[in-house]
């Protein structure tokens, strides 16, 4: 028997959350729509090298007025809940500081941990809802034989957003909905254009919300000035991998492992980065041959198909959102810490991405590549 | 229990059903709005003072013939009114579209490049950024600071003075906590300094008596739709012999203060609202007004622990209380009553509609966690003892449900 339940609808303004609204309406459930304000885009906007003009996506005013024509055309009540400071102290800082300590952070994963799964999740329980609902592609299933909460795939593999929802808890799965899980995006479109919303053709958006363009560099040098805060000095540099130094760089924030572009020196065979040394501040180039690892390290790692991981298993894993799961054995060689050793070496493991280990549609866990 | 009252309770329960999903359908919810400062409800009389003046008479007050006649007549009695309320001659009344233009024109009005200007940081931001925008132009501003119970001193004010001083922009009654300002000794300040005096008094026009000569103000603003008339529609009061810089260029309306063919109907409805608000000072609405506050506020402290009024031991307007409720969160304390039907607010809306930490509570040295704990209650001419209780049934039990599900 259908029992209609009060669900707070993470709306972002876009197609997918809208049309999770819109589905989730329908159905008879008590729908209420919040967007969560995490960023003034103004707030940098006009400093040196950022754009005098607000065009970024997430939390711009442009996507609240979508967010809310659209509670207001299925007739849900909708609210803009602030939670900028929280952001700035569990996504944005923490993105800068890994960029300066020579890693490659990724905000989304953080963003789901600290805020929508967390945050929103409070607000919507203390507003009377008993869970939350995103428009993200993945799917919540209860196993009845682990008594555990899994995290799977969704049905569209293109769309696939597991990868950034690793760090989910058990309670934090258990009052979460994924209605886009079983559908593909031409699907969600044609389901908004079911249900009337105006915004069915709306383009997906694809950067990082609060850096607008997509140019993190010239965001951690306003920021940090916005801040009265000096850039570090991180130049340092340039050498090889067996150790021989071959120039300088201006700052190690401004490499990724796997970079070939900006290394500012000439050589005949292609040069990428192939590891940071934040704490000497090195960045080491090399040949192709350079990137691939057979292992890496993974700290502070969340289990969600398991409470532990007694002993070594086969998985795949994941080492970035575009990458195609690799064969591997899992092991746990600490209490926090795990070792992930593949079939196949593997380009460009970069440190501050995460890991996230597969058995077959379901994850496993995942864990902070070190 | 007695065994035939079980099916007799299961029936209760699906007319329960049955009635809150027909509510949810038909949106019967019973919705109390306790926001009045936000704005208020157009009063029935107020309703019917301005609805002639959209059709039957649509006249062009400035229009010579028949038609331009009848609305003159009715703009200027109108200004009569408001005159009354705020004790000043008819010819010092402008009217504007609302509070924000009355500040802007008393502030930009009133001052030049190369002036000093005091005000105070728990302004309207219609004042605030008013001074900003001077600060740009050329010109210095001293925001003066206030007290824990959000009072601006007047030795601050004294103390803030320049020779190159020009204006001093201090509100009557602050928006937020209701808290009224000793304007009457910053008058004095003013005129012994010999500087304009303009004070917002948005917030206290028609919930306490005004009058412009005890303030000892050059300028004065009000709002329509804080009042019972609609939006849209304001005036400031400018001392006679006043010379004011206007903001818009054009006819030569409102004595050439204010180009801009007047607001009629809004007009209209201002001056009907003038004239109710003095009645219910001779009826002694505002004493009741500020017994049913008394009585709202009373009852939330009683039934809830760790609660305080932000402003406490201030002179206040009488309707007005912003209680703080330790361990929770404001924003969600105002959506979970809204859901239920009861309409408050926190803190100032930001342009997207989430809610900031008020800049009046943080002022007065509120902790950032208290300002966002922060609810204002505002009461409205509508209101009534029902609407107290039904206030009264809801936030404790809000409150507590907040307080069991904090983080913190």
């Amino acid at each position: 028997m259908f029992r209609p339940t009060t669900i707070a609808v993470a709306m972002s303004g876009g197609v997918d959350s809208s049309t999770v609204a819109a589905i989730l309406r329908a159905e008879g459930h008590n729908v209420i729509g919040l967007t969560m304000q995490l960023w003034n885009q103004r707030r940098l906007a006009g400093r040196e090298g950022m754009p005098e003009q607000v065009t970024g996506r997430c939390c711009s005013l442009d996507d609240v007025y979508d967010a809310r024509r659209v509670a207001e055309h299925i007739g849900i009540p909708y609210y803009v809940v602030n939670h900028e400071e929280r952001f700035e102290r569990d996504v944005v800082r923490p993105f800068v500081a890994e960029y300066l300590s020579g890693r490659t952070p990724i905000p989304c994963s953080l963003c789901n941990n600290h805020l929508k799964f967390d945050q929103l999740l409070t607000v919507a329980q203390q507003i009377g809802a008993d869970c939350v609902a995103t428009g993200h592609y993945a799917r919540v299933e209860y196993n009845d034989a682990g008594g555990r909460w899994l995290l799977k795939r969704p049905a569209d593999r293109s769309k696939d957003q597991t990868y950034f929802l690793f760090g989910l808890t058990q309670e934090q799965l258990s009052r979460t909905l994924f209605p886009l899980g079983g559908m593909t995006k031409p699907e969600v479109r044609e389901r908004a254009r079911e249900h009337g919303l105006a915004l069915a053709e709306k383009p997906d958006s694809q950067e990082i919300c609060f850096v607008p363009g997509g140019d993190y560099k010239r965001f951690i040098d306003a920021y940090l000035a916005e801040r009265g805060e000096a850039l570090p000095d991180t130049a340092g540099e340039l050498v090889t991998a067996s150790g021989e130094v071959i120039g300088e760089h201006p700052g190690i924030h401004n490499f990724t492992v796997g970079q070939r572009k900006g290394l500012g020196v000439a050589t005949g065979s292609p040069l990428y980065v192939i590891q940071i040394n934040g704490a000497d501040k090195q960045v080491v180039v090399g040949g192709d041959a350079h990137l691939y690892s057979r292992t890496l390290h993974a700290r502070r790692v969340n289990l969600i198909a398991m409470d532990d991981l007694r002993e070594p298993m086969r998985v795949s894993v994941k080492i970035r959102h575009r990458h195609e799961a690799a064969p591997a054995v899992l092991e746990k060689i600490d209490a926090d810490e795990v070792l992930v050793t593949f079939d196949q070496p593997q380009r460009a493991i970069t440190p501050g991405q995460a890991a996230v280990f597969y058995d077959g549609d379901s994850v496993v866990g995942g864990a902070w590549i070190t | 229990m007695a065994p035939f009252a079980a099916p007799f309770l299961l029936l209760q329960a699906i007319g329960r059903g049955i009635r809150q999903k027909a509510g949810r359908i038909l949106e019967m919810m019973r919705r109390i709005y306790l926001d009045n400062n936000a704005t208020t409800p157009v009063l029935p009389e107020v309703l019917d003072a301005m609805r002639p003046y959209f059709g039957e008479h649509f006249g062009n007050a400035s229009s010579i013939h028949h038609h331009g006649q009848e609305t003159r007549a009715a703009v200027e009695r109108a200004r009569d009114s408001v005159a009354s309320l705020l004790g000043c001659r008819a010819s010092e009344i402008v009217f504007t579209s609302g509070g924000t233009e009355s500040d802007n024109l008393a502030i930009s009005g009133l001052t030049s490049e190369g002036d000093h200007v005091i005000t105070s940081s728990i302004e309207h931001h219609a004042v605030l950024n008013a001074c900003r925008h001077l600060e740009k132009m050329g010109c210095d501003v001293t925001y003066v600071l206030v007290d824990s119970r959000g009072l601006v001193g007047p030795d601050d004010v004294r103390r803030a003075l320049r020779p190159n001083t020009r204006l001093i922009s201090i509100m009557t009654a602050n928006n937020e906590t209701g808290v009224l300002q000793p304007v009457e000794e910053i008058g004095r300040i003013a005129a012994e300094a010999d500087v304009y005096f303009h004070t917002d008094a948005v917030q206290a026009a028609a919930k306490v008596r005004i009058d412009v000569k005890k303030i000892g103000c050059d300028a004065l603003s009000i709002s329509g739709h804080k009042m019972h008339a609609p939006q849209g529609v304001g005036a400031l009061y400018v001392r006679k012999g006043t010379q004011l810089q206007p903001l818009f260029h054009g006819g030569q309306h409102e004595r050439s203060r204010r180009a801009g063919t007047e607001n009629v109907p809004g007009i209209v409805a201002l001056g009907k609202a003038a004239e109710l608000a003095m009645q219910g000072f001779e009826r002694g609405e505002d004493e009741k007004m500020s017994a049913l506050r008394d009585r709202l506020q009373r009852g939330i402290l009683a039934q809830v622990e760790e609660a305080a009024v932000n402003g406490e031991g201030a002179p206040r307007v009488p309707n007005t209380s912003n209680i703080y409720f330790d361990h929770i969160e404001g924003e969600s304390m105002v959506i979970s009553l809204d859901l239920k039907g009861l309409a408050v607010s926190t803190g100032a809306a930001c342009s997207s509609g989430a809610i900031e930490p008020s800049h009046v509570l943080m002022a007065m040295g509120l902790r950032t966690d208290r300002a966002r704990a922060s609810i204002r209650f505002s009461l409205g001419k509508q209101n009534t003892a029902e609407d107290v209780d039904f206030a009264l049934a809801l936030v404790p039990e809000a409150v507590a449900r907040l307080r069991e599900l904090s983080p913190v």
